[in-house]
């Protein structure tokens, strides 16, 4: 392991520089998953930075993010690897016409043939050290493919019939994802540190912005949050995630706001509440009223 | 942090111990945990050391904990054990026995009923009618038409008007019955010989076997899976006796092996929602329905149906509603909330559900209109309306619920709610 993460402090610290603001909380887990060699699963509402430490971990490391979307349907030929069957069918077809058939015998299940997908790609050694593997939304694949990676996860292998069983040299950094959309097995679970990332505090949610938005004024930011924070502890279909308090900062800034007004909001609602359901009830005097009480609890500080 | 500080060598086994008893502590209260995850816990501790707190909290959690709910016993079990080791022991020590002498009083309790209830059968049942010198076989027939006649009315009998008697019948012929259903393609690719995609590693396998020499083509078509269904059941109490029947039924159909669903989850409601899925996993139905009871405790409240069904759409449904369910909504519809609420929460629910069937025990009565506010709100926004008062009406249900151009009776009272 390398010098900078060689303590909690310090995992704190190389994420804050690349702007992610992880709480202790986070920190320890993503330091015990580097020091231990374990896989981390993230688990939380959509929008509030599990992918994000995947990207941030991979850019902070200098280590490639090898990247598994998963969707339901997913299955070991696009997730691990996959043979090239027309090539091969090609190569058998001119080893016949010249007759070198001892030769194509030899390569046909070579890597020359071997389409590599992400899981294969991640056990490989990379430039700058093992990668990050981010198996993102894992809620969404079906429990076939769950049983499957538990080989994959736990000793860093996987297996090809042809080429025999490929073990990671260095194992990668994994992380997994879930929306919670379904309940993910518990044996997937146990080969996991596991981490439930909640809605920031107001404290931690301004400090994200500022490291995410920092062209935005002080007094803006604030109010975003604020706004935002607020918003959450209404009764609303989907809350808005940390994500959605990003983009509503950059949104609000190509439009050159420098202050929050129902006029303003209910122009740009559609940044933060993805329901129209959420949207038709902020509408009007809603918003102004959670306005006024953001502004309120910012008032004392 | 002083009360670490004898906890600070691992060496002398102290810690170790320590994190053996807490994950026991933790064991006993529910949490899932093996030795594996014992192991990884003292691991990750000597990693991250335990200066701090906080630091020493949060590497227990992300290897002890594996679900949101499991954080507040988490916490709560963390205060009281690394306080005081031998308290929370103590209190374990002093509870659990009580705790355990419960359950089994109950399991007893429950058993022991029924064992009663069969020997009382066995004693009260009337003596085998004595038939005189009449051959076995006239006598077979009889007994068969009679028999037949009697299951007939019992299938068209009111759950509201049956006997105790009838009611136990009716409920072995509610477990007899099917809800078939039509699997869904998925995006899985199987192996198929009338399939449209070729599949080139079985075929490449294969062919290497004749020494390259490709004599078919392998295909692959989508595979298959079953949806599931998801009921929704009013307990209220107007609906106690129908909704009692009709759980009976979907307990059956939960229950049932290799019959379609991938599975079936169950919510009843009336006050509030509750979750009674784990409790319809229970063998024995009659223990299934009295903790789903004993859970749901709102059995004959009143109904807030639009708040029950909001709940609902908010907590669950994009937890059991993601992949092509179909659902099922038992209820009378007789809301005495908001309209506007339940006709949006219903709205709701119907985009997100594959298939939206509402049974109703009020269709029974020919003369039935959609007068209540509840009933017009809800009835635009399901796929069929079916009635849901007798034997037969559930067996109608189980021929209807695949069939996609089934819409019940709502063409009719629709026609009648637009006059």
């Amino acid at each position: 392991m390398s010098e900078e993460l060689s303590s909690i402090d310090r995992v704190q610290t190389l994420l804050r520089a690349h702007a992610y603001v992880a709480d202790r909380a986070l920190s320890t887990v993503v330091y015990l998953a580097l020091k231990l060699q374990r896989p981390v699963f993230l688990e939380g509402e959509p929008g509030t930075g599990k992918t994000e430490i995947a990207r941030t971990l991979a850019t902070a490391l200098g280590r490639r993010l090898i990247r598994l979307q998963c969707y339901e349907g997913l299955d070991a030929s696009s997730a691990v690897y996959e043979w090239n069957f027309a090539a091969q069918m090609l190569a058998i077809r001119a080893a016949q016409a010249t007759g070198d058939a001892q030769a194509i015998k030899d390569t046909l299940f070579g890597p020359e043939f071997l389409i590599e997908r992400p899981l294969l790609e991640a056990m490989r050694p990379q430039p700058g050290g093992a990668p990050v593997l981010l198996i993102d939304e894992i809620d969404r694949t079906d429990e076939p493919f769950e049983a499957f990676l538990l080989e994959a996860l736990s000793d860093y292998q996987v297996t090809i019939p042809e080429l025999g069983t490929i073990k990671a040299t260095e194992a990668p950094i994994v992380i997994l994802t879930s929306n919670r959309t379904r309940e993910v097995h518990d044996a997937l679970k146990r080969r996991c540190l596991y981490h439930w990332v909640d809605y920031p505090a107001f404290q931690r949610e301004l400090d994200i912005l500022t490291a995410r938005a920092p062209e935005a004024s002080a007094t803006l930011s604030r109010e975003i949050v604020a706004f935002v924070q607020r918003l959450r502890s209404e009764d609303l279909f989907k809350k808005p995630g940390v994500a959605e308090t990003i983009d509503w900062a950059k949104c609000l800034l190509a439009l050159d706001v420098v202050e929050l007004s129902p006029e303003v909001i209910a122009d740009t609602l559609g940044a933060i509440l993805k329901y129209q359901d959420d949207i038709a009830r902020l509408q009007g005097l809603e918003a102004s009223r959670i306005l006024d009480e953001a502004r309120q609890s910012l008032a004392p500080s | 942090m002083a009360r670490y500080a004898d906890l600070s060598i691992p060496e002398d086994g102290k810690l170790v111990d320590n994190i053996t008893h807490f994950a026991r502590a933790l064991r006993r209260a529910g949490l899932p945990i093996g030795p594996g995850r014992v192991r990884l816990a003292i691991e990750a501790v000597a990693a991250a050391g335990f200066a701090r707190k906080p630091d020493f909290y949060w590497t227990l959690h992300a290897v002890f904990v594996n679900r949101p709910e499991e954080r507040q016993v988490f916490n709560q079990i963390f205060r009281l054990y690394w306080r005081d080791p031998r308290y929370l022991e103590h209190m374990m020590s002093l509870m659990l026995p009580a705790i355990r002498n419960v359950a089994e009083e109950k399991a007893a309790e429950s058993a022991a009923k029924r064992a009663a209830e069969a020997l009382l059968d066995g004693a009260q049942a009337p003596e085998p009618p004595q038939s005189g010198d009449d051959s076995d076989n006239t006598e077979i027939q009889i007994d068969a038409s009679q028999t037949a006649s009697a299951d007939e009315r019992l299938r068209h009998l009111d759950f509201e008007q049956m006997s105790t008697q009838e009611m136990a019948d009716a409920k072995r012929m509610l477990a007899r019955l099917h809800l078939p259903v039509r699997p869904l393609k998925t995006r899985r690719l199987r192996p198929s010989p009338t399939g449209r995609r070729p599949d080139w590693r079985a075929s490449m396998r294969a062919a290497l076997r004749h020494g390259g020499e490709m004599t078919r083509i392998y295909r692959r078509a989508p595979a298959t899976r079953w949806p599931a269904l998801i009921v929704l059941c009013d307990i209220s109490g107007s609906m106690s006796q129908y909704s009692r029947m009709v759980l009976h039924f979907v307990h059956a159909v939960a229950n049932r092996r290799g019959q379609g669903w991938s599975k079936v989850h169950a919510f009843t409601f009336g006050t509030r929602l509750t979750n009674i899925t784990h409790h319809l996993r229970s063998r024995d139905v009659d223990a299934a329905l009295n903790a789903a009871g004993a859970q749901a405790q709102d059995w004959q409240g009143g109904t807030r149906i639009g708040a029950c069904l909001r709940a609902f759409n908010v907590d669950w449904s994009r937890r059991v509603l993601g992949q092509g369910a179909v659902v099922l909504l038992i209820s009378d519809g007789l809301d005495r909330d908001d309209p506007a609420l339940l006709g949006h929460e219903m709205q709701r629910l119907h985009l997100s559900s594959r298939r939206l069937i509402w049974l109703n025990p009020l269709l029974r009565w020919d003369a039935f209109a959609p007068r209540a506010r509840g009933v017009r709100a809800m009835l635009p926004h399901v796929d069929s309306f079916r009635a849901g008062h007798n034997v037969a009406s559930l067996d109608a249900l189980a021929r209807a619920i695949s069939d996609t151009d089934d819409h019940g009776e709502k063409a009719r009272l629709m026609a009648m709610l637009n006059d």
